[in-house]
């Protein structure tokens, strides 16, 4: 094992933060077992990524239990580069015999993967130097009474709320913490600890023909963050008691506005069009389009991985390339794509720390407004609560979605709608963006106000 | 004691030294007083798969997955924890934390598991990565890459993946039931772009099954499919866009089929139906369809990609009839479902894996063949759209609002087909929907086996199904008003 230590180029030796328990020596006990085999069986260099978690979860409905899971978790998967070939290999398992054959596999199938110059770990330049602790786990050992208790307070709150709720799916509490690790042959260690703690409700109103089902949940870091289980029933309750009476919506174009839950959901389709493996490919609408205008000049879009206690948070991605706090969008401009570094060498250019994704987006508000003043200024129009189905094609840009939602008359809600379509394309989608409200939740890992888009088909009766 | 029986405990048991004693003896300890039902999934899962994208087969994957999962049922209460280790006192360990659903007070029961059902196996237990040399795996991708490639030169992107997987499992149940199931699946997909004067546009196409890799090679599956993708793409070169509103609209044989699966399927589930939160809830005998329409859930067809010889909770697979000319007959069920509305199990307990509890799914889900030539049915539309190829779908199962994807559709003037329009999504109401049927062909297809079913964050492979339809009013998500 030794053996590794001792040639490796170690310049980039991260090992932040330090384990605290067994389970995380573990993970860097086996991350250095890996590395070891993988150069033994004659690889030039070897990338690990290590999962460790526990957890439970409980779902009452009609305020009895309906089920308890508990989970215990871990993952290996390994990478392995023979030159610019490479193979792949992941197991559950964690025994020596496991491990070595893992590694193994992982070696035999680079010996039939073909040759490709683009292969190979992150520049060791770019690898995470500091990796501070982002205020990311707080574990909660909690009770299954206090779990229980609190799944039925909130479906409680829920069905005591409104007597048009006339069944429910019930309340649901889960927990999970548990630590990952990112290692490779240039002697990065990357070790991050995490929890997460959500509580959320579904219920359903009306009878017959016309019932409607809608949930609302809260999801935190820190238990103590939590919002109260009864304020998650009161708004799931809310939530769906106002679809009632959906009308189906009439045919053709309307200006419409996205809440904020389903307003991110532009965000990643922006995110996925300028990703690199859709770009290397050609395979996106917004190929060649960096430097370009895509948005109108007061759109912000930008990315904050180190904010402590975020959803998204993270100092090194997948491959252990310090992330950047960047705008990606400046006054409508895309200023740079979002590249790990197997794309980002294929399109010439340097990784974004975007191995694995993008960490904590926001679309900036344009102007200080929310939902109901947007509803105001538009006049007549749609409101999008909801999305359904997968109409969206990143080659063209092509856009036709199931909705549920609202229609708008004088500056006012008028009726629920249901039973339609919107589309477009989202090139045009994306200058069409008016307005940007300032109501997002900064607990989501992409946040986005309300978003007014001047004009979309609509698709119904 | 059956081969399959034999060969499972050989993977499952023997390399911790797990014997049946043992298997006894957590079963016994679940079932302390207030526990009605208890059971034990063990499974041995291996999965490799290849990737070609610009040319190079740059990518391949091998995994191993096992684990053992445990559940303790108490009237509506289920208990479950799983653990990644095969051995007696990890199964204790999970027992315990499973039966915590009761007060366990009380001597634990005696369980004797015991092999008692013999069911003839709908598919080979052959190990289909071993049916194709790891050289001849990256061979065919390269082929098929050159097949698509040649196939037009305005082919610029193709994209080839490869994946097999060999599933062993086995169920130990309380009431003494042991069984167990081999299930190979293998799926091969091809996506290419084409680009005309600056316009691209896709197409992807592919296939597979309960079969080994030869089914790839046989027949020139692989090349079909990639002249398929070529075909889908050059097609979507030409398309205008699409209609919006609602209009009738003719669905083509095959994969279309995914209507069903999301407008009645899913619906017609028994969790949703014994807790009344599906739009089909207590509906059981009344017209949900036109006289037309028979719908069934069948997972006893060989070597289909949603086929099982039993379910993951030991039943054997079914062939159930939803809707049979047009009146609804039956859900899909699990055991805990079953049990809870008084009815019989029908072969659709599944689960993603060990660490997944299962709950009612589809298998196959097809409609019948009807009367009438697929011609005579295009024949018959004055204006309205002709939908051959879709990409995913999706429901609300309350409100029964339901969309599928069409990625390959034309537009239908006076019975004529007149020219292919972008892809749209099309929505509609589940428990009308099929009331609007007005034709049905006699061209019933499965689809080529390369779908995906997820509910509750659990993913299962399933099959879908059915001949020619025409519908007369669907709504068409285009942008063209």
């Amino acid at each position: 094992m030794n053996d590794y230590a001792n040639n490796a180029v170690s310049t980039n030796q991260t090992w932040s933060p330090q384990p605290i328990n067994s389970q995380e020596e573990l993970l860097l006990n086996i991350a250095d077992r890996v590395l070891t085999r993988a150069k033994s069986n004659g690889a030039s260099s070897a990338e690990v990524s290590l999962g460790h978690g526990k957890g439970m979860s409980v779902n009452v409905r009609n305020g009895e239990v309906e089920t308890v899971e508990y989970n215990r978790d871990k993952s290996l998967g390994v990478t392995v580069y023979f030159g610019h070939r490479s193979g792949s290999s992941n197991t559950t398992d964690y025994a020596d015999s496991a491990l070595e054959s893992c590694v193994d596999a992982a070696c035999n199938i680079a010996r039939y993967t073909e040759e490709d110059e683009y292969n190979g770990l992150a520049d060791p330049a770019l690898l995470a130097t500091e990796i501070p602790d982002l205020d990311l786990y707080y574990p909660w050992q909690v009770e299954m009474d206090e779990a229980i208790d609190l799944a039925t307070r909130c479906e409680q709150a829920a069905l005591n709320a409104d007597s048009r709720i006339s069944n429910t799916e019930g309340g649901s509490l889960s927990s999970h913490d548990g630590a990952d690790l990112y290692a490779n042959s240039d002697g990065f260690r990357g070790l991050s600890r995490s929890s997460r703690h959500s509580l959320s409700c579904s219920v359903i109103a009306g009878e017959g023909d016309n019932m409607q089902r809608d949930y609302w949940y809260d999801s935190c870091r820190d238990r103590s963050e939590m919002r109260s289980a009864e304020s998650v029933g009161e708004e799931t309750a809310k939530r769906t008691v106002r679809r009632l009476g959906a009308r189906k919506a009439t045919t053709g174009t309307y200006p419409v506005i996205y809440e904020p839950m389903v307003a991110s959901s532009l965000l990643s389709h922006f995110i996925s069009a300028i990703s690199g493996s859709s770009l290397y490919r050609r395979a996106s609408f917004l190929v060649d389009s960096k430097g370009k205008k895509l948005f109108r000049d007061n759109i912000r879009i930008h990315e904050q991985p180190l904010l402590r206690k975020a959803a998204g948070s993270a100092s090194f991605d997948n491959e252990g390339v310090a992330t950047q706090t960047r705008d990606i969008v400046t006054a409508g401009i895309l200023n740079d794509y979002v590249l790990g570094s197997y794309s980002a060498r294929k399109l010439g250019t340097q990784t974004t720390g975007n191995a694995g994704g993008v960490h904590n987006l926001t679309i900036d508000p344009t102007e200080e407004t929310g939902l109901e003043e947007m509803i105001h200024s538009m006049g007549t129009g749609l409101v999008v609560s909801e999305l359904i189905g997968f109409g969206i094609n990143n080659v063209t840009g092509d856009y036709s979605r199931g909705a549920f939602g609202f229609w708008v008359e004088n500056g006012e809600i008028a009726y629920p709608v249901q039973e339609f379509t919107i589309a477009g394309n989202l090139r045009d989608m994306f200058m069409g963006i008016e307005v940007v409200g300032s109501d997002f939740d900064p607990r989501r890992s992409t946040r986005s106000g309300s978003i007014l888009i001047g004009e979309l088909t609509v698709a119904g009766a | 004691m059956s081969d399959i029986l034999q060969f499972a405990q050989q993977s499952l048991w023997q390399p911790t030294g797990l014997i049946e004693q043992d298997i006894n003896n957590t079963l016994g300890n679940i079932m302390t007083p207030g526990i009605d039902y208890a059971d034990l999934y063990f499974q041995y899962s291996r999965h490799e798969s290849w990737a070609l994208d610009e040319g190079t087969v740059k990518s391949g994957s091998y995994g191993i997955d096992q684990g053992v999962g445990v559940r303790a049922v108490a009237g509506e209460k289920t208990g479950f924890a799983y653990s990644d280790e095969l051995t007696g006192n990890a199964l204790l360990d999970a027992a315990k934390a499973a039966r915590s659903i009761a007060s366990n007070s009380g001597n634990q029961g005696a369980v004797a598991v015991r092999n008692n059902r013999q069911v003839t196996p709908l598919y080979s237990s052959a190990d289909p990565m071993e049916s194709l040399k790891d050289e001849d795996k990256v061979a065919l991708l390269r082929k098929i890459e050159q097949v698509a490639r040649g196939a037009d030169d305005r082919v610029v992107q193709v994209m080839v993946s490869l994946a097999a997987a060999h599933d062993t499992i086995m169920i130990a149940r309380s009431d003494g039931l042991l069984a167990a199931d081999i299930r190979p699946l293998v799926r091969m997909n091809v996506s290419v772009i084409a680009e005309q004067n600056g316009r691209r546009e896709q197409g992807s196409s592919g296939g597979g099954g309960r079969y080994t890799m030869a089914y790839f090679v046989d027949q020139d599956r692989a090349e079909t499919y990639a002249h398929e993708a070529v075909r889908q793409a050059l097609v979507n070169l030409e398309a205008q866009d699409a209609p919006a509103g609602e209009m009738t609209v003719v669905l083509g044989p095959g994969w279309p089929g995914i209507l069903l699966h999301e407008a009645i399927g899913h619906g017609l589930e028994g969790d949703f139906n014994r807790k009344g939160t599906s739009a089909f809830s207590g509906r059981i005998g009344e017209k949900v369809a036109s006289s037309q329409c028979t719908v069934v859930d069948d997972g006893t067809i060989a070597n289909r990609r949603g086929s099982l010889t039993i379910d993951d909770e030991g039943e054997p697979a079914n062939n159930t009839v939803l809707i049979e000319k047009g009146v609804l007959k039956g859900y899909m069920q699990d055991q805990t479902n079953a049990r809870l509305m008084g009815m019989a199990p029908t072969g659709n307990g599944r689960r993603e894996s060990y660490g997944h509890l299962p709950m009612p799914r589809m298998t196959n889900t097809y409609m019948l063949a009807g009367e009438h030539d697929p011609g005579e049915i295009i024949a018959s539309v004055d204006n309205g759209l002709y939908a051959v190829n879709f990409g995913g779908g999706q429901v609300d199962i309350t409100s029964g609002k339901f969309v599928f994807s069409a990625s390959e559709a034309y537009v239908v003037k006076n019975g004529k087909i007149t020219h292919p329009v972008k892809g749209a999504t099309l929505i509609g109401n589940g428990p009308d929907v099929l009331t609007r049927v007005s034709m049905v062909g006699n061209d019933l297809e499965l689809d080529t086996g390369v779908g995906v079913c997820g509910k509750e964050g659990q993913s299962v492979p399933v099959g879908v199904g059915q001949p020619t339809m025409r519908i007369d009013g669907l709504t068409v998500g285009g942008v063209s008003v």
